[in-house]
């Protein structure tokens, strides 16, 4: 009689490993992945997902209520606002994000000293780099690209011109791709220049609204004394200044600088250049510090 | 087969020279990486993985060159740092798949890889719990089972003892022993405690200053002579029988050890012999029995790695053998009295 095996009990041992291995560019996937469902707390616990997903509805939903009133106001032809101003009048929500979880995204791996474990795997340190900065814009993106897809799908249903809308929104997206990778960069020093959560968090919000405050009090004197001209180069000192200045110049934005002027595009292109080369900075910063928080 | 090779390997940074011309050897199996603190062995781990150039000379691991397959030697090697490096908010299951999927495995089979290495290193349901809320021995498993989760051929521990207490130690040394033994993966650990690798290891390098001071197989550093340690209890006849015997057995010509224990509590009931033969057991148990005294243990005891070295380093004080085999020291009757005093509370 043959012996009834669903009854024993099997110690299969150690199984070796024999199947694939995908190698840096799928671990650098993973990272990326992995960083960017943490930015929204997924796969974290609980806990972590309060804050980020507070700060995503609280994104969306004054886009809801825009399109709401266009679409039950008779007579509407456009959205109340432009979507290349949501972002800036939202820029407090998007710090908060960014404050909150940049430092989640790197300074836990610093202090935890879980860098070496990275390092001590296939993937290089640009591979870390380029992952982690690349999750940190694309939640961003997804933080300010969302509200912009709502506001493009309500003017459609509230049948607006598609051209006009689907322009705007073009926009709008160029202008929040700009500003995520910006924002991702100065975030991702500054949490990566401490490995104390607290700081990080501080210090974002500082590098945000410090350089904010003062553009627009300097701005705010230098248009009541009638200085015009130095109000354009002086939105060249902070980062949503900045982001405003460029999308004035080339996207078809209001300026919400004082007297609404904004740069023309010679300016912009300056604001671009300063722009692009603060991102690139933050990336070849980023480089430099892994290279010493290596193993 | 040689797993590492390293070729006059050298490293020096601008006012430390951290390896000299080192040059290495070593096959499959457990190898013990011993040195102090700042001998080199973090760095030569560290160029071993491929993420720190050496300054000159050459290094393989598993016939690959450290220079220009760095990736794909960390595709086959797992490290395990010396210091915490587990983020206290996740799940060992969490984290491990993680890191195995970070080495390259497919999202299905780092999960199945990760539920099989979190069992073989001892952790069973907990490993569903934040980690934050771990022992420190449960902090070395997971530690341990992120550097097998991808099944390497080479694992390199770093001091993976460390913290630990007692019976912890005991339980991560047969672990790291299975390593090898059962899992078939080649083991490097460096360690500061020649005691603890010795049990371990088939072989031991030591590094001191970045040099090669000596890489033999354990066995050879322990089999240089046998020891016998003996314990008899004490009669009236005999009030202290440690040191009856003692005088008996230098009396029929046996050689004394002043050995490792020297100077701990309760090694001074403890005689070391030094066993040349068969006969030396029957000359051991014939003077107990002459004596009248109950001999509580005899056992033999290989030689300690610690003792070859104090052999070789004459400075070390209280280590090296007494000429003549007569272990006569200045602290011996304070840890007599001692040992009475114990002995007459028990009885």
């Amino acid at each position: 009689m043959a012996p009834d095996t669903s009854t024993q009990i099997h110690n299969i041992g150690y199984r070796s490993y024999d199947g694939a291995r995908l190698g840096r560019s799928y671990a650098r996937k993973s990272l990326f992945s992995q960083s960017l469902r943490g930015a929204y707390g997924l796969g974290r616990s609980a806990k972590s997902k309060v804050l980020p997903m507070i700060l995503f509805a609280v994104m969306c939903v004054p886009a809801l209520i825009l399109v709401a009133v266009a679409i039950t106001v008779p007579g509407s032809t456009e959205l109340p606002i432009k979507y290349t101003t949501y972002a800036l009048t939202t820029q407090v929500v998007i710090g908060l994000f960014l404050a909150s979880q940049a430092p989640q995204s790197v300074s836990r791996d610093l202090r935890f000293k879980t860098v070496p474990l990275y390092f001590s795997r296939p993937i290089e340190r640009v591979d870390y780099v380029v992952a982690k900065f690349a999750a940190m814009a694309s939640a961003l993106f997804i933080l300010t690209a969302t509200p912009l897809l709502i506001m493009w799908i309500g003017s459609l249903l509230a049948k607006f011109d598609f051209g006009d809308q689907t322009k705007g929104f073009g926009q709008g997206l160029v202008s929040v791709l700009l500003l995520s990778l910006l924002f991702a960069g100065l975030g991702l020093i500054m949490a990566a220049l401490t490995p104390r959560r607290g700081f990080g968090v501080a210090a974002i919000i500082a590098v945000l609204l410090i350089p904010y405050g003062a553009v627009t009090a300097v701005q705010g004197i230098a248009y009541s004394t009638g200085n015009t001209g130095a109000i354009d180069w002086m939105g060249l000192f902070s980062p949503i200044t900045l982001i405003d200045g460029i999308q004035t110049a080339f996207l078809g934005a209001t300026s919400a600088f004082p007297g609404g002027e904004g740069p023309t595009a010679g300016t912009g292109f300056v604001y671009l250049l300063v722009a692009l080369g603060l991102i690139a900075g933050s990336y070849a910063a980023l480089m430099a510090r892994y290279r010493k928080a290596g193993l | 087969m040689t797993v590492i090779a390293t070729e006059s390997l050298s490293k020096r940074y601008p006012r430390v020279t951290a390896l000299d011309r080192l040059s290495l050897d070593i096959g499959p199996g457990v190898t013990g990486l011993v040195g102090a603190n700042g001998a080199g062995k973090s760095t030569l781990i560290k160029i071993l993985l491929g993420l720190s150039p050496a300054t000159e000379g050459s290094a393989a691991v598993l016939g690959l060159d450290v220079t220009t397959h760095g990736s794909a030697i960390r595709e086959r090697v797992g490290y395990m740092p010396e210091h915490d490096c587990l983020p206290p908010d996740v799940s060992a299951t969490e984290f491990v798949v993680h890191m195995a999927r970070m080495s390259g495995l497919p999202p299905t089979a780092a999960r199945e890889r990760t539920a099989d290495t979190l069992r073989h290193v001892g952790l069973y349901e907990e490993r569903y719990r934040p980690i934050g809320g771990y022992s420190t021995g449960m902090k070395q498993r997971v530690k341990l089972a992120q550097a097998l989760v991808h099944d390497p051929q080479l694992v390199l521990l770093d001091e993976p003892t460390n913290g630990l207490d007692p019976v912890g130690r005991d339980e991560m040394l047969g672990l790291i022993r299975r390593i090898y033994t059962d899992f078939g993966i080649s083991v490097l650990v460096t360690s500061h405690l020649l005691g603890e690798l010795e049990r371990t290891c088939d072989h031991v390098v030591v590094v001191d200053g970045g040099k090669l001071l000596r890489s033999s197989s354990t066995s050879d550093f322990t089999q240089s002579t046998a020891t016998l340690a003996v314990e008899v209890t004490d009669s009236d006849e005999h009030p202290d029988g440690t040191a009856a015997l003692r005088k008996a057995l230098t009396g029929v010509g046996l050689t004394l050890h002043a050995g490792e224990e020297q100077g701990l509590p309760g090694a001074g009931h403890v005689l070391l012999v030094e066993a040349t033969g068969d006969q030396t057991y029957d000359t051991v148990r014939d003077t107990v029995a002459d004596l009248g005294l109950g001999l509580v243990r005899m056992e033999q005891r290989r030689h300690h790695i610690a003792e070859v070295f104090r052999d070789n380093d004459q400075s070390v004080p209280g280590g090296q053998p007494v000429p003549g085999g007569q272990p006569v020291l200045g602290d011996r009757p304070v840890h007599t009295a001692q040992q009475k005093g114990a002995g007459s509370d028990g009885a």
